[in-house]
């Protein structure tokens, strides 16, 4: 479904991606796991758009799409849940998941509202509240399910367990499994290895801009280096 | 009293204007963080559009819908030509390129039309009209009640529509804003537009008062700045407010003290929000929780 080839991208003229490929099936939930400052971030907002790259592909659906606009990828079918939510702070919740729904402003989204309110009914009784007023938990669902309103195929999901409390992280990793099983394919970036990887189906490791070992997420628990740098085992 | 009653008057006029202008500040600011200094000059062009197409025949109403267009096709042009292509540059970088653009503007106006003053017939007659001693022009009701209506109708546009939403989101949040596939790049571009559109307005609201010439858009975009600043720079309501009170603060000053004073109040007024109150009368730290 998305096949991203040697991709490099930078700031300046630090490169933070060494030409990194990866692979993302449909219906899985591919993991990317590593440390701070290894590329993960950059990557994904490379494949949503908002990152210059320098080279190399990103094929989504088999077209390609590394040179068209961040917004046309969305309409395409690529959504982003941003690392730090990012919400629209000023604007109240039901203004927000609007706005997610802006590729399809056209059609009629109703039924991702209902959606959405359905399994995130807290979303629903704050419909009128700015979105900054939000705790932190409230606030990460507002912005996965305002992803969820632009109908994606592909999500990418930028550490959404950052500063949350282990309660709350469940409770984020229990949704992502469930869409999943609503047939979404997911590409998840986590530092929380050990969670990411108990509900992937295969994972990645990143260091440094490079993609050091793959597999299935089982191989990946499995492994000595895997268990020492991101376990803590 | 009549004094007064006068000068407050002539000073809520002037300030509808600064109070435009500002706005149209507030909403490039917003959109893209580039202060336009070019923003006088949609004033002039709303004004010596509507002149000169008059003079070659059109009816007025016409010529002043023309006029606001032609702004609106310059302000576009400005975004796509020198704001986009100058994409990444700093904000000083950006802020020069409008003041360039702004004596562009200035100068085609001289070539393209001329250096003299022109003005355009008053909307609704000369006469003044009495009130409690002082004379009051009715285009000057024109003027503000004209400030009333695109005040509400940019109001109810950014609150009521998805479209002025997205303009929010952008300015807020722009990478957030990419990320749920609103094209930025057509939003402040759609900024520069209704920010043309509203200084032309104010342009064609306001010649028949005070005249207009291919020269005015500096000193207006000054005040404006300074209207914008004194409320809080991007803060819309700011904007209006901090236009009113200049031009209260000018005309006050141009009639108790003398008019000598008067484009000396709205530096006066620059320097003391600078010193004392940076963030505008509005302005306030931004709380967020995370």
């Amino acid at each position: 479904m998305l096949s991203v080839k040697d991709l490099r991208s930078g700031y300046g003229r630090i490169e933070a991606l060494h030409g990194v490929s990866i692979e993302v099936e449909a219906s899985e939930i591919v993991t990317l796991v590593g440390g701070n400052g290894a590329g993960k971030t950059t990557l994904l907002r490379a494949i949503s758009g908002v990152q210059p790259i320098t080279a190399g592909e990103i094929r989504f659906e088999d077209a390609r799409i590394e040179r068209s606009a961040a917004h046309s990828r969305v309409a395409r079918g690529i959504a982003q849940v941003p690392e730090g939510r990012q919400l629209f702070a000023p604007l109240t919740v039901e203004d927000n998941l609007a706005l997610g729904a802006w590729s399809r402003r056209n059609t009629d989204v109703a039924a991702e509202l209902s959606y959405v309110y359905e399994h995130f009914p807290m979303l629903s009784e704050m419909r009128r509240t700015p979105a900054g007023m939000l705790s932190g938990g409230q606030q990460q669902m507002l912005a996965i399910a305002r992803a969820l309103m632009a109908k994606p195929r592909l999500l990418l999901l930028d550490e959404p367990s950052m500063g949350l409390a282990p309660i709350l992280v469940d409770q984020i990793l229990l949704v992502v499994r469930e869409l999943k099983r609503r047939g979404l394919t997911i590409l998840l970036v986590e530092q929380n290895a050990r969670a990411a990887l108990a509900i992937a189906d295969r994972g990645y490791v990143i260091e440094t801009g490079q993609i050091t070992a793959t597999g299935t997420a089982q191989e990946l628990l499995s492994d000595s280096r895997v268990q020492a740098a991101y376990l803590g085992v | 009293m009549a004094e007064f009653v006068q000068f407050l008057f002539s000073g809520l006029t002037v300030g509808a204007v600064y109070a435009l202008v500002a706005l149209g500040f507030t909403l490039i600011y917003n959109a893209s963080d580039v202060i336009n200094f070019a923003q006088g000059e949609f004033v002039m062009l709303g004004g010596m559009t509507t002149v000169f197409l008059g003079l070659a025949g059109i009816p007025l109403p016409l010529a002043a819908l023309l006029a606001v267009i032609f702004a609106m096709a310059v302000g576009l042009a400005l975004h796509r030509f020198a704001i986009e292509t100058a994409r990444g540059a700093n904000a000083v970088s950006l802020i020069m390129i409008t003041i360039g653009a702004s004596i562009f503007l200035r100068g085609a106006a001289q070539v393209f039309f001329d250096k003299q003053f022109h003005t355009l017939p008053a909307f609704f007659g000369s006469e003044p009209i009495r009130f409690v001693g002082a004379a009051i022009l009715p285009q000057s009701l024109v003027v503000l009640a004209g400030a009333v209506v695109i005040v509400v109708l940019l109001w109810t546009f950014i609150d009521r529509t998805l479209l002025g939403k997205a303009v929010i989101a952008t300015a807020v949040n722009r990478l957030a804003a990419r990320l749920v596939g609103i094209d930025t790049r057509r939003i402040v571009g759609f900024s520069f537009a209704i920010s043309a559109a509203i200084g032309a307005v104010a342009g064609i609201l306001i010649t028949p008062i005070t005249l207009t010439n291919y020269d005015v858009g500096t000193l207006l975009a000054l005040k404006g700045f300074a209207a914008a600043m004194l409320g809080g720079m991007g803060i819309a309501a700011g904007a209006v407010i901090g236009g009113l009170v200049l031009g209260l603060l000018e005309a006050f000053a141009a009639g108790y003290l003398s008019s000598q004073y008067k484009d000396a109040v709205a530096f006066l007024v620059i320097l003391t929000v600078l010193f004392v109150m940076p963030q505008g009368l509005l302005g306030r730290a931004k709380v967020e929780r995370v």
